[in-house]
């Protein structure tokens, strides 16, 4: 029960705790990282080098009043930002942190994922409509059109990784790249997840459901105090799942580069699999730093005239190659 | 069809362009002061906290002429004329509304005494509204301020205890009228 297989107690309270905490201190390390980015110095006064800002942050949230507006829907718009943190985490489940370390090991983990990313969609949608708000509205059907579409091409760009690594189990896609990682011969697919990834949580500078620029908020104007930290949370978790999602398809996951393989199997892994997530973590955060919010015609262009073409030849080609090496 | 594709590379690319020198800015020196550890260089002329004056000889530089008052555009400077044994004006209280204040510095300006005079202290938060007005003991220093020499009484013409007429600096005597007849 207390030892490192997939399921055990020990694993279950593991991936939990570290998705949680590395989610809610991504909100520090991400304003941190902004301010450089921006010759700033973030948030630096709470606690050594500003760490307890988290807490200052969770305190706030919880002690701000929690106000339903009385012009809504007040079942969904309870429900609505609890559907995102838990989708969020259930789709941490399957993440294979290390060898014999993740909650789950299901053989359709990559279809989990995307029923999971699916399902967040209904938090971003029902969070609009129930409020009731024409600019909450707005952002949600933004956000219906934006999941919809770059959920086509983010489930064609990785069936390349299905094809080559025979399998839909997120364990056996990383054993199968133990000879090198797929990022190598998919790369387009490597670049439309990744892009497709960044819309699929909302990340900068796909923001347009909460464009605060354009429609306040989005879908979670109407929302205060926790529920709104709720939203935020599972925006965040999403994140840490698409950083350690990016690591598991293209970059050998646990596996050490170059066989700088140290030490006990399970430590060596936890380790380059973390740092692999950071990598991508601080890069996501660069990406909100560097890069502007498209036009929602942009998006949308972008999206069925570039990538979903480019993912259609990516799959085409790897299909054809794969074929031609069976003979 | 290759402009096309030429024109998503060139997109794609400036993205790249932008990525990279953003991530530069990792390097840089941060432009922030960190403020209440780091104190910023204050200029001497900045238009702070208003202070009252004392002349060199340690006495009250204020006559009570309300100029300030009436040069304050936010009507914040209130006082009243006294005098006293030997007859030099000072006044009785002097008192001025911080919460109204905008440190613009006419009171500077119009001050003929160089009483009242601006200092670079821009610190002035309170918890209390009401401890936001102050009064003559609150702002009187005991020093010169920016201007160490000059001393009202010692250049004007009027008489006060122990100086009479034409004893000021540069002031002659008083003609006798009588004696300039022809």
């Amino acid at each position: 029960m207390f030892s490192f297989e997939v399921g055990s107690l020990l694993n279950i309270a593991f991936v939990l705790g570290a998705g949680l905490v590395v989610s809610i201190m991504m909100i520090w390390v991400e304003r941190r990282f902004l301010g450089f980015f921006s010759d700033r110095l973030g948030p630096n006064r709470v606690g050594p080098f500003g760490l307890f800002q988290v807490i200052a942050d969770a305190v706030k949230m919880l002690t701000k009043e929690d106000w339903i507006p009385p012009f809504s829907d007040k079942f969904t718009f309870v429900v609505a930002p609890m559907i995102l943190p838990i989708v969020m985490l259930l789709s941490l489940a399957v993440i294979p942190f290390g060898p014999g370390v993740g909650v789950m090991d299901l053989n359709i983990g990559l279809l989990w994922i995307f029923a999971m990313a699916g399902l967040a969609s209904y938090s971003t949608m029902l969070g609009g409509l129930a409020s009731n708000n024409k600019f909450a509205l707005l952002g949600s059907l933004r956000g219906a059109g934006q999941m919809i579409s770059y959920e086509v091409f983010m489930g064609i760009s990785i069936l390349g990784i299905v094809i080559l690594s025979d399998s839909f189990s997120l364990r056996e896609i990383v054993e199968a790249q133990r000879d090198g990682w797929f990022v190598i011969p998919q790369f387009f697919g490597f670049i439309v997840f990744m892009v497709a990834g960044m819309a699929e949580s909302h990340r900068w500078p796909f923001d347009l459901p909460e464009g605060e620029a354009e429609i306040i908020s989005g879908y979670n104007t109407e929302y205060s105090g926790m529920k709104f930290g709720l939203f935020m949370i599972g925006e965040y978790i999403g994140m840490v799942v698409m950083s350690a999602l990016i690591p598991v398809l293209f970059f050998g996951g646990w596996l050490a580069p170059f066989g700088l393989e140290f030490g006990n199997e399970i430590f060596s892994g936890l380790f380059w699999m973390g740092a692999k997530t950071t990598f991508f973590l601080l890069f996501f955060v660069l990406v909100r730093a560097a890069l502007v919010r498209p036009r929602y015609d942009q998006l949308m262009s972008y999206g069925w005239l570039v990538m979903l073409p480019l993912s259609l030849v990516n799959l085409l080609i790897t299909g054809a190659v794969v074929l031609y090496q069976a003979g | 069809m290759f402009k096309a594709i030429g024109k998503q590379i060139h997109i794609i690319w400036s993205q790249i362009v932008t990525l990279w020198l953003v991530f530069l800015h990792l390097f840089k020196k941060a432009d922030t002061v960190e403020y209440p550890d780091v104190k910023p260089y204050m200029f001497p002329r900045w238009r702070g906290r208003i202070i009252l004056t004392r002349d060199p000889d340690g006495e009250e530089r204020c006559v009570a002429c309300n100029l300030c008052a009436v040069a304050c555009p936010v009507d914040c400077i209130s006082l009243q004329k006294t005098e006293d044994e030997n007859g030099r004006w000072y006044p009785e209280f002097f008192r001025i509304n911080f919460s109204r204040c905008i440190m613009c510095g006419f009171c500077e300006e119009a001050c003929p005494t160089h009483a009242i005079q601006l200092t670079p202290d821009f610190e002035m938060a309170e918890y209390v509204r009401q401890d936001m007005v102050w009064e003559k003991e609150h702002m009187l220093i005991q020093g010169t301020g920016k201007y160490h020499d000059y001393n009202f009484y010692k250049v004007a013409g009027k008489a006060i205890g122990g100086k009479g007429k034409g004893e000021a600096q540069n002031e002659l005597p008083p003609t006798d009228r009588r004696s300039l007849l022809p």
